[in-house]
């Protein structure tokens, strides 16, 4: 199942992934997942029928905690390392247009 | 006396017996930091006065006559993706070049509260991606056997730091060798435990059904020391198993036995196969000849789907790192650009200036693979392939207690000789992913040296939650190869 | 023209009433200075790991099998990815594989009973809040909100009307209320709606192009944006043109739905399951105990008033409206009460000063035994009705009792027959206009009368007694 890596593709995917490439290093992205996926590819060939995908090690299940309120305020820590914030709040570029 | 020259737990001895004083114990550490520092650089972050600080209380505590650890006073430098409370844990990365958390990993709790005193923080490569730890933002670490050559990754620089005795014991982390690896570069010790037996809590995530924290030093005696302290469920991590409660009689130090008599070993032939160091594959063979001596039962034997491995760890890394380092936009935490028009280009300036090239290649191939469309054909067929592996894994561990190869297919590589390839840099991984990808506990461990002087490492994986055999048996061949 | 059908499916939002988050020890509380409930795990903080509340899982569960769904013996978490500033992780856990509910209905009665296809229930985490600077070109961004644990109630396409939509949210809301999972408001956020909706010619079989709309924050809004969506649809259907499928916004004060900008990365969110995460496996001995933890829910309760207690209809629907009141209710009924007194206290009085102090029935705090008290005390004519809708407003406020409230504050009628009749026949002395008016048939009269009584008495004389005694008095 080869793709061929396009610049349409390249241009999606550093979309989805916030991420604005230089031209040269859209270049360079195209060879790369081209060749990663290449080799990754192969995977394809593996047979997996019947077989049951493993997203967690071991069969461990129904890990939880009590609802329970433990934590206090915690607004100090939270803004101790923002960028930008103002009245306890964080800042960001406007988020609607007007 | 060279303090410098201790091992951590008789160091640990010394202190207890009050004969070197914990000041002492970190004066000797920043003494070979000063020293070492401007040629290896294997600190992202030191913190002199912090570790005085510690000392002093520590000191207290144990003139006090509280009952502490093995360990209590010795200095122990921590991988940078490691959260530690008010020091700086940047990840070697621009990203979060001023990120100073406001809580500690547990891994990092527990080392506190048994008294170890922590130095810095030490290089990696950036996030965890890459095997060398030149995608450091912050400069590359030398190996201290041969300045010119890598010290392996992603952990370098804890690895480093141990064998240039910048430190004496270091906390490293491993997703998909990556403690190992450079453990075998460096020539020191390094364990990565079962899956979901240390917390994950506080570690900076990036393929989190991978990785695990483990312990690195100069020999498997300290590595057992400090892996029974970090070693343990924990309530803030939902995947930290409730087995190893339970385990082996709550003692690795119990387990430091000169005996691997009756032990099943098995040596996968693919770890051998082509492409392996002709020095490597022979220091090998002779350690596996050493345990056959001592009285194990030692065959080769056949893995299969093994060419599957690295493709398929490939696709899950990356897969969970693209979603892992979503998080770094600029709102919270880390590097915001200096200029943008809006949010959208505040996400995109701040991640494209923050994250490096291998960060960025691999963010690329996790949002494609995730992506519409291709979802099932990479991470849901990896994700098949990985219970392909556990089930070849359970089925040889039902004939073995261990698997014995290489840490690595070959020793430190030159700087910069692998950026230039990352196909081959990640085929250097293919015999540490199986640990990871199956969550068995694996071990690297020092075993001779190739013609260039370069240290080898050897490599055992046991059955999960078998650290117990592992640490029995690296022990014993570290007694007696040294005979 | 030609007929048209609308089909509508709804996604409901419905926020869980738990006391801390779903993933922390943070508090779900509303209000705190910004950023106040949050911790490492709801901020997205490097290192930090979500743990799951069972509270939430034991909430989506009881939903679900008060909405007739199947429960999923394996459930699990999934990411969700984007980047948004409300999102401090830049994804949501979710669950998108292996939701936790699946296949449920709910009945409504609009013209006719018929079902509505729940397709599933899913479990996850809530956004944070932005707030728009007016003046500067920038939002602030709390944190309180993220990480409070949401249900989200997926319909099939199975309304068609306006109305019936509002029925099955209705429905929706009474039925989660009376679980006490959550409070379901839709001005405050607690339940949020959105409106999947197409139009098609009647008969036709397939489905058209659908749009979401998102901000409806009132029945009424939602009645206004379906109108005005169906006849924006059949508009350009009519007009030769095709509905695009988008997310639209509800925009009340115009009465009109715009386009909402379209995110860039829209709809490609590279859901995958959550690795932070262990599945859940739900067995059959905790759905039982879910099972026999359900209430008596709205419908069956209204049967069972129905032959059990002789009160009208309408008094039956407006008490089981609410749990609480229907609670109330049965409480004090079963204290020995008249059913339809209760019924008058809790439908008259109750519901008027919860409507004055603007308070949820919910928040009603009204002990039965101090309501049956009361009633009491009115049959056994310790004290008169007005004196009686006195103590309730004071039990209403206080919850005091009303023996104890009506001994400390002298409000009992301490009139003797004989003593009232003195005063009575002073009464009928000073108002000889009125006595006459009414001998010659006024019969308006006696209200005057017995008005003059009750100022004289100071309202410590039963009524009753009163009107007994005048007539006595006058007829002879």
């Amino acid at each position: 199942m080869t793709k061929k890596i396009d610049d349409k593709t390249i241009a999606y995917v550093s979309t989805l992934a916030s991420l604005e490439l230089l031209p040269e290093e859209k270049e360079s992205a195209k060879k790369d997942l081209s060749q990663m996926l290449d080799f990754v590819d192969c995977l394809s060939q593996l047979d997996t029928e019947g077989v049951s995908p493993m997203s967690n090690v071991f069969n461990e299940v129904n890990v939880f905690r009590e609802d329970e309120v433990v934590n206090s305020d915690g607004s100090e820590a939270t803004l101790h390392n923002a960028p930008e914030k103002k009245d306890r709040y964080f800042v960001v570029p406007k988020t609607i247009e007007p | 006396m060279d303090i410098n020259e201790l091992s951590a737990l008789e160091l640990g001895q010394q202190i207890q017996k009050k004969e070197i004083s914990v000041k002492e114990a970190v004066e000797a550490s920043f003494q070979k930091i000063e020293e070492k520092e401007p040629t290896l650089n294997c600190y992202v972050t030191t913190d002199y006065e912090g570790a005085l600080l510690q000392a002093e209380a520590v000191q207290d505590r144990i003139n006090r006559g509280e009952r502490m650890g093995a360990l209590a006073g010795v200095p122990i430098a921590v991988k940078d993706n490691i959260c530690t409370k008010n020091l700086r844990t940047t990840c070697s990365s621009k990203m979060l070049y001023n990120f100073v958390p406001t809580y500690d990993s547990e891994a990092v709790t527990k080392l506190k509260n048994a008294g170890l005193i922590i130095l810095g923080k030490t290089n990696m490569d950036e996030f965890g991606m890459g095997s060398t730890t030149e995608t450091s933002y912050y400069g590359v670490t030398k190996n201290p056997w041969d300045i010119t050559r890598v010290p392996g990754g992603s952990s370098g620089g804890s690895c480093a730091a141990v064998a240039a005795k910048e430190t004496f014991l270091a906390l490293g982390t491993d997703t998909g060798g990556s403690i190992r690896q450079p453990s075998a570069f460096c020539g020191v010790t390094g364990l990565k435990p079962t899956y979901g037996t240390v917390s994950r809590y506080g570690l900076i995530a990036y393929g989190s059904s991978l990785e695990q924290i483990g312990p690195i030093g100069k020999n498997v005696s300290d590595c057992a020391a400090l892996l029974e302290l970090i070693y343990g469920r924990d309530v803030k991590d939902s995947t930290s198993v409730v087995e190893c409660d339970a385990s082996p009689d709550g003692s690795f130090m119990g387990m430091l036995k000169e005996d691997v008599r009756g032990l099943r070993i098995g040596i996968p032939k693919e770890f051998l196969a082509e492409g392996l160091n002709e020095e490597v594959k022979a220091s090998v063979l002779k350690a596996a000849h050493g345990f056959e001596e001592n009285g194990a039962i030692v065959e080769e034997f056949s893995l299969a789907n093994v060419s599957y491995a690295i493709p398929a760890y490939y696709i899950i890394a990356s897969c969970e790192a693209s979603s892992n380092l979503g998080r770094y936009d600029g709102v919270k935490y880390g590097y915001r650009s200096k200029e943008y028009q809006g949010l959208t280009d505040m996400y995109r300036k701040s991640r494209t200036e923050g994250f490096g090239t291998e960060v960025k290649r691999r963010i690329m191939l996790g949002s494609f693979a995730l992506s519409s469309g291709y979802y099932e054909a990479y991470y849901l067929k990896a994700l098949k392939a990985r219970t392909l592996m556990k089930q070849e894994f359970e089925k040889a561990f039902a004939k073995y207690d261990l698997i014995l190869g290489p840490t690595a297919p070959t020793t430190a590589m030159k700087l910069g000789e692998n950026l230039q390839d990352p196909i081959q840099m990640y085929l250097g991984d293919m015999d540490t992913i199986f640990a990871n990808m199956t969550g068995c506990p694996a071990i690297s461990i020092p075993c001779g040296m190739d013609s260039k002087g370069l240290p080898i490492g050897l490599q055992l994986m046991a059955n999960c939650f078998r650290e117990d055999t592992l640490i029995q048996a690296a022990y014993a061949y570290e007694r007696f190869s040294e005979a | 023209m030609k007929e048209y059908e609308i089909v509508i499916g709804l996604e409901v939002h419905v926020e869980l009433a738990t006391k801390s988050k779903i993933f922390c020890g943070c508090s779900t509380a509303f209000g705190g200075a910004p950023n106040s409930h949050t911790c490492p795990v709801c901020t997205g903080m490097p290192g930090s790991l979500p743990v799951l509340n069972k509270k939430v899982v034991e909430y989506a569960m009881a939903v679900g099998l008060a909405t007739n769904c199947a429960i999923s013996p394996q459930t699990k978490f999934d990411r969700k990815n984007y980047f948004y500033p409300d999102n401090p992780q830049d994804y949501q856990i979710s669950q998108l594989y292996l939701p936790i509910c699946r296949d449920g209905f709910v009945e409504i009665d609009v013209e006719g009973k018929k079902k509505v296809g729940i397709h599933e229930i899913h479990m996850e985490e809530d956004a944070g809040k932005l707030i728009h600077d007016e003046t500067k070109d920038c939002s602030y961004v709390d944190y309180n909100r993220a990480g409070v644990p949401l249900i989200e109630i997926v319909s099939k396409p199975d309304m068609r009307s306006a109305k019936e939509v509002i029925a099955y949210l209705e429905k929706l809301r009474i039925l989660i209320q009376y679980l006490g999972v959550s409070d379901c408001k839709l001005q405050e956020g607690s339940m949020r709606a959105d409106v999947n909706l197409s139009v098609r010619l009647r008969g036709e079989t397939e489905y058209g192009t659908r749009t979401e709309m998102k901000n409806l924050s009132s029945f009424k809004a939602i009645t206004r944006a379906v109108d005005y969506e169906s006849k924006r649809q059949i508009a350009l259907l009519e007009s030769g043109q095709v509905v695009e499928q988008e997310t639209r916004r509800w925009d009340d004060e115009k009465g009109a739905s715009f386009t909402m900008r379209s995110k860039e990365d829209a709809q490609d969110y590279r859901y995958f399951p959550e690795p932070d995460l262990l599945p859940l496996l739900i067995d059959h001995a905790w759905i039982e105990t879910i099972k026999a933890k359900q209430p008596e829910f709205r419908d069956e309760k209204i049967k069972r008033y129905q032959t059990e207690y002789q009160i009208p209809e309408y008094d039956i629907l407006i008490l089981t409206e609410n749990k609480h009141t229907a609670d109330i209710f049965e409480a004090t009924v079963a204290l020995g009460a008249n059913p339809k007194k209760v019924s008058n206290w809790i439908m008259g009085e109750a519901l008027r000063l919860l409507k004055e102090s603007e308070k949820d029935a919910k928040d009603l705090c009204l002990t039965p035994a101090h309501l049956a008290k009361l009633i009491e005390l009115v049959d056994k004519r310790v004290i008169n009705n007005t004196t009686a809708k006195e103590v309730f407003e004071v039990m209403f406020h206080e919850d005091v009792d009303p023996e104890k409230y009506v001994r400390e504050h002298g409000l009992k009628m301490e009139m003797e027959d004989g003593q009232l009749e003195d005063m009575i026949r002073q009464v009928i002395e000073d108002n000889p206009q009125s006595v006459e008016d009414y001998r010659n048939g006024k019969k308006k009269a006696m209200g005057f009368l017995v008005g003059q009584t009750m100022k004289a008495t100071k309202g410590k004389a039963d009524p009753a007694a009163i009107n007994r005694i005048l007539s006595e008095l006058l007829d002879n």
